[in-house]
């Protein structure tokens, strides 16, 4: 009963600061903060397959193509969509998909987790990492199909003047239901079947766990949030391309819950916060700089390689990063024996 | 399609499949012993192909440019295992992939930063750019010269492999590390060897390539590294020669589809994972291979 009323609580006050800050804060801040409530939710869904479940996966950027193509095509109103097609006339069907935005958002979602089913079924029937391998070219394949069905996404050109819906009152809401469904599944019996998993597949057959439907449902739920994370992402910047979706993406995910913690989704909710800052500060890395008198060029990429050592750094030195697999309220806990 | 296209064809094919053979025996090796899909590899690839672009560039003639790329590539490839991968051997295999993903992903940014991400001519030689008419087809060099080294290479690897105490050691690693280990084999040491081998190879590799398209990317390894290692599943993934076969059977269909059907030519890079999903659904130890893990699926 104690829990259930922190929960509420918390709940609450998070809500209050949520609805706080989108009236407070410049727009220049609630577009940092949103960018970051969007990385919160990709890293919170990214970090049940790879740190929760043990699988090790290179997805979001498909999914979050995925679900960002589909909301788009369900909000932006018929009128623009009959302009915005320039090398070919929009499929029929594209015409007719419309909807409101929440809707749309749970149709990129579930368009996800369809595409993740699709997947399960060859990557979970046999053992190994094939996985990371499968969703890493899935992540191509999902580009090259954008690039080459102008009829559905209008090629290289992309969808623009995708409606504004995405302030920060629906990322900063979506973050929590997020975070509460997460930590939720982590505690309840399929949590604890895809940590015995993580921790060893043979004794987990041998305890009667059902490891491929376990391995399809995280991968699945992952799927989903990542989805409407797109769609929320789409909404945002009201213009995709599909050049917008590379590993590059992914690549920030991964460092963000390598950082949190595999397995800690509070962890995640730091770092996706440490990180969304650290992107936006780092920048003056990646132009001229003047070091010890000497003026260097302006590098682009240098971030990334800086980004890069960080990560194996925190690898090999601090395998389980700020909070191991653990949550925050695990650490206040009294140890039970 | 006539003789002579089919012919043309056929000969771009065995030329494309012998460059993805030659860095899928890497990527199968390395599975092989470490049950580690090493991301890095196409990037070592990568690697080759700029080091000998900087050696000529220097002013060295290009056979030494290769062997200055090559043996840049191998220092490349041992080095990413000694710092990266050797410590994490006892880790979660998670680990492991996250570090390989890491180091690919930082050879990628390093080498643009290093060099600029726009692509660059590769300064292959007159006398491998040439070609001459067999009756109605047109030959390029090239064409010819890399099954021949393939061939070569690939014997050589065999013979390491199955007829060396080395080889012996490779393929007692892939059954049993701890055990080969109490027999008193310096399992470091061979993991070196494997990892020489297969930067070298993915250097042969990437330099083949770059002189067939004649540019250069900082990220040309990674869609090339894809399919090698999706050539690599196919064949059967442990085996040296299911590599070779299926990269060959990749290069095949990717000439021979675009051929046929070419409004499919954009969807060319895709057909390496159809063939991953396929194999996984109907035939997971591929064509050659053995179930390494003896799973139960």
């Amino acid at each position: 009963m104690k829990s259930l009323i922190i929960k509420v609580l918390l709940i609450a006050a998070s809500l209050w600061l949520i609805w706080f800050l989108h009236n407070n804060l410049s727009s220049y801040r609630l577009s940092m903060i949103i960018n970051i409530g969007i990385f919160a939710i990709l890293a919170l869904s990214y970090n049940l397959i790879n740190g929760v479940a043990g699988q090790f996966s290179l997805e979001p950027n498909g999914f979050v193509a995925i679900g960002a193509y589909m909301t788009a095509i369900f909000i932006i109103p018929m009128d623009t969509k009959l302009d915005m097609y320039a090398l070919t006339d929009p499929a029929p069907i594209i015409l007719q998909m419309q909807a409101n935005f929440p809707i749309a958002l749970l149709a990129g979602g579930l368009a996800s987790a369809f595409i993740a089913f699709m997947l399960s079924v060859p990557v979970f029937r046999v053992r190994g990492d094939y996985l990371a391998i499968v969703t890493l070219g899935f992540g191509f394949i999902i580009r090259i199909f954008a690039m080459n069905s102008p009829s559905y996404t209008n090629g290289a050109m992309g969808l623009n003047d995708i409606p504004d819906f995405a302030d920060f009152r629906w990322v900063g809401s979506i973050v929590i239901i997020t975070f509460m469904v997460m930590i939720h599944i982590i505690y309840s019996k399929y949590g604890r079947a895809m940590k015995a998993l993580r921790d060893d597949e043979d004794a987990a057959i041998a305890m009667g766990v059902n490891t491929f439907k376990i391995k399809t449902f995280a991968f699945m739920t992952s799927a989903f949030f990542e989805g409407i994370g797109g769609g929320l992402l789409a909404s945002f910047l009201t213009t995709i391309t599909p050049d917008q979706f590379t590993f590059l993406l992914t690549f920030y995910l991964l460092i963000i819950i390598v950082l949190g913690g595999l397995g800690s989704m509070t962890g995640t909710l730091v770092a996706a916060i440490v990180i969304g800052f650290g992107l936006e500060e780092l920048r003056f890395l990646d132009s001229e700089m003047v070091i010890f008198g000497f003026e260097t060029d302006a590098h682009p990429g240098m971030r990334m390689v800086i980004f890069s050592v960080l990560l194996i750094i925190t690898m090999l030195f601090a395998r389980r990063g700020l909070f191991g697999d653990k949550e925050l309220s695990e650490f206040f806990k009294r140890k039970q024996s | 399609m006539d003789f002579s296209t089919f012919l043309q064809q056929l000969v771009n094919g065995i030329s494309l499949g012998s460059m993805y053979a030659l860095i899928a025996i890497g990527y199968t090796m390395v599975y092989g012993t470490l049950r580690l899909i090493n991301f890095a590899h196409g990037d070592i690839m990568m690697v080759g192909a700029f080091l000998v672009y900087l050696a000529v560039s220097v002013g060295l003639p290009f056979p030494i440019a290769v062997v200055v790329g090559i043996l840049g590539s191998v220092a490349v490839g041992v080095l990413t295992d000694k710092v990266a991968y050797k410590p994490l051997r006892d880790a979660p295999k998670i680990s492991l992939l996250i570090t390989a993903i890491g180091i690919s992903f930082f050879l990628e940014n390093l080498f643009n930063v290093l060099f600029g991400g726009v692509p660059k001519a590769f300064p292959a030689p007159e006398y491998l750019t040439t070609s001459f008419k067999l009756g109605e087809i047109i030959i390029p060099i090239m064409v010819v010269i890399i099954p021949v080294i393939t061939v070569l290479i690939l014997g050589g690897v065999l013979y390491v492999l199955y007829k060396t105490k080395y080889g012996m050691a490779i393929r007692a690693l892939a059954f049993d590390i701890p055990t080969v280990k109490l027999m008193g084999v310096n399992a470091d040491y061979i993991i070196t060897i494997v990892f020489s081998l297969g930067s070298a190879l993915a250097a042969v590799g990437g330099i083949f390539y770059a002189i067939s398209y004649p540019s250069i990317d900082p990220l040309m390894g990674i869609i090339v590294g894809l399919k090698a290692f999706a050539a690599a599943v196919l064949g059967g993934i442990g085996s040296v020669t299911g590599a070779v076969l299926g990269g060959f059977i990749l290069g095949f269909t990717e000439i021979f589809v675009v051929a046929l059907f070419p409004e499919l030519g954009g969807y060319k890079d895709a057909f390496a994972f159809f063939f991953l999903i396929l194999v996984l659904l109907f035939r997971p130890t591929g064509i050659m291979g053995e179930d390494l893990d003896r799973g139960r699926f």
